[in-house]
């Protein structure tokens, strides 16, 4: 059965925007707030989840964009296996941030998009994730040497971390698929 | 012999080596065969969801094209992995023409512990049990996308998953009943956010210490370096001592089998587990 749509706002463009790339029902929420009992991160959230839904409804663009909710999300699907209309907002987040970062709208959270740029350059240059590289291109671009260094020193004392990356060919496919994204082929 | 394919991932050949260590060595006594995937790469991980989600599925859907060249099983260790790889396999057969990639879901993409807890594969793990776990508390920890969510994973009893307490019976473990189990440790957010990463993990650690556990096992590589890597700050912050072993299920199964290299792979653990098993007369 299609969940019935007990909101009566009119469709607005965020809300569109939102549905169509997410495919998710929005205005299906009907504010029960389930998703945010269950977050885990919601104490540290500005905006709780099911209140983005309810903002999209409304066409509050630069507020949700802007959040910094859509960033601490941790993506454990707990608001989305809990939902009574089935609406996967956990991916509905993953929408948000897509849109975040296209949007220009100043990031509610610096260094969450910033480890995922980081994150996805280390991909395209070496395909693999090797830890101790994507540490340091971090740590340079967020010039805080001193967080985590004594646990770095005690994971290293242990064996955890591996110094040089693994060598394997499959860059070169790797950058084929990131490239035709940057150049827009792909959105 | 059985033989599978099998997907390392990242986390796997650096800071999870005794992951792997483990499921190699538990694969070789049950006699199935790994063949490593030829030239992985990674999965995309969080960061390629959370921004763009048609890379997300184009990076899963290489590795999953190349295991797709053999009729093999592809046998994933790495949690945030396996979920790359099952929404990859949900997209190609919702919308195959969204992807690039030549991959058309036909490949079957199995998460290390759901494969072990197979009722043929469980009789084959009695039979190699020389030293059953007796005795040792366990706490069961399944974490986020092991079973969530279940359009994706298949799991049916995702807010009460027990597969992974059958296991750990079969190993002769007591599996203690405890509500975190399938609670997020925060792993996502590991170095930016280690203030929130703390409160989730610190949440966890204090309900498996109060449930009377001995340990806490796991199978995914993120939660076991989040719980067991940050215990002494966390002492530092609440006061409490948890001085808990965050184990990989595999380095169970090992040491029920008598492997020779659980000592090693042990090792590399930030809390120490070796004393906590020897004091119950497992090492």
């Amino acid at each position: 059965m299609d969940p019935v749509q007990l909101t009566n706002q009119k469709e607005n463009a965020f809300l569109l925007e939102v549905a169509q790339a997410s495919g998710e029902t929005i205005q299906a929420c009907y504010q029960c707030q389930k998703c945010s009992a269950g977050c885990p991160v919601a104490y540290a959230m500005d905006i709780l989840p099911n209140q983005i839904l309810r903002h999209i409804q409304y066409d509050h663009r630069e507020r949700v964009l802007s959040s910094k909710t859509i960033w601490l999300c941790a993506s454990c699907y707990t608001c989305s296996v809990r939902c009574p209309n089935n609406i996967d907002i956990a991916k509905i987040m993953d929408t948000l941030r897509g849109l975040a970062l296209h949007s220009g709208i100043k990031s509610g959270e610096k260094e969450v998009p910033l480890f995922h740029s980081v994150f996805l350059d280390t991909i395209k240059s070496k395909g693999r994730i090797h830890e101790l590289s994507l540490l340091i291109q971090f740590k340079l671009k967020t010039k805080d040497f001193f967080k985590d260094a004594g646990l770095g020193w005690k994971m290293y004392r242990k064996g955890k971390i591996k110094l040089f990356p693994s060598k394997f060919g499959g860059g070169r496919e790797i950058k084929e698929i990131f490239n035709a994204f940057e150049k827009g082929e792909r959105n | 012999m059985k033989e599978i394919s099998y997907y390392p991932g990242c986390s796997l050949e650096g800071t999870a080596g005794e992951y792997d260590g483990s499921i190699r060595g538990v694969a070789s006594i049950l006699d199935i065969k790994l063949h490593e995937l030829e030239d992985w790469t990674c999965c995309g991980a969080s960061s390629a969801h959370c921004t763009n989600e048609e890379l997300a599925i184009e990076l899963a859907a290489r590795n999953l094209a190349i295991a797709g060249k053999s009729e093999r099983e592809l046998l994933v260790p790495c949690v945030a992995c396996y979920s790359r790889f099952k929404w990859a396999e949900k997209e190609s057969k919702e919308h195959p023409e969204k992807i690039h990639s030549s991959y058309r879901g036909n490949v079957p993409i199995r998460y290390v512990l759901d494969f072990f807890c197979e009722e043929p594969i469980l009789e084959e793990i009695k039979k190699k049990i020389t030293k059953p776990l007796s005795g040792l508390k366990v706490a069961c920890y399944y974490g986020c996308l092991t079973v969530r969510p279940p359009k994706v994973t298949g799991i049916k009893d995702y807010e009460n998953p027990q597969h992974m307490d059958h296991l750990m019976e079969y190993l002769g473990a007591e599996p203690i009943p405890w509500s975190y189990k399938a609670d997020c440790c925060g792993a996502s957010l590991v170095l930016t956010r280690t203030d929130i990463v703390r409160k989730l993990s610190g949440k966890l650690l204090s309900m498996a210490k109060e449930s009377e556990a001995d340990v806490l096992v796991t199978g995914c590589p993120m939660c076991q370096s989040n719980l067991d890597t940050r215990q002494d700050e966390l002492e530092k912050e609440v006061g409490e001592n948890f001085n808990l072993p965050i184990l990989y299920f595999t380095e169970l199964m090992g040491l029920a089998f008598g492997h020779k290299d659980v000592k090693k792979w042990l090792g590399h653990h930030i809390t120490d587990p070796i004393k906590v098993l020897s004091a119950k007369g497992l090492m």
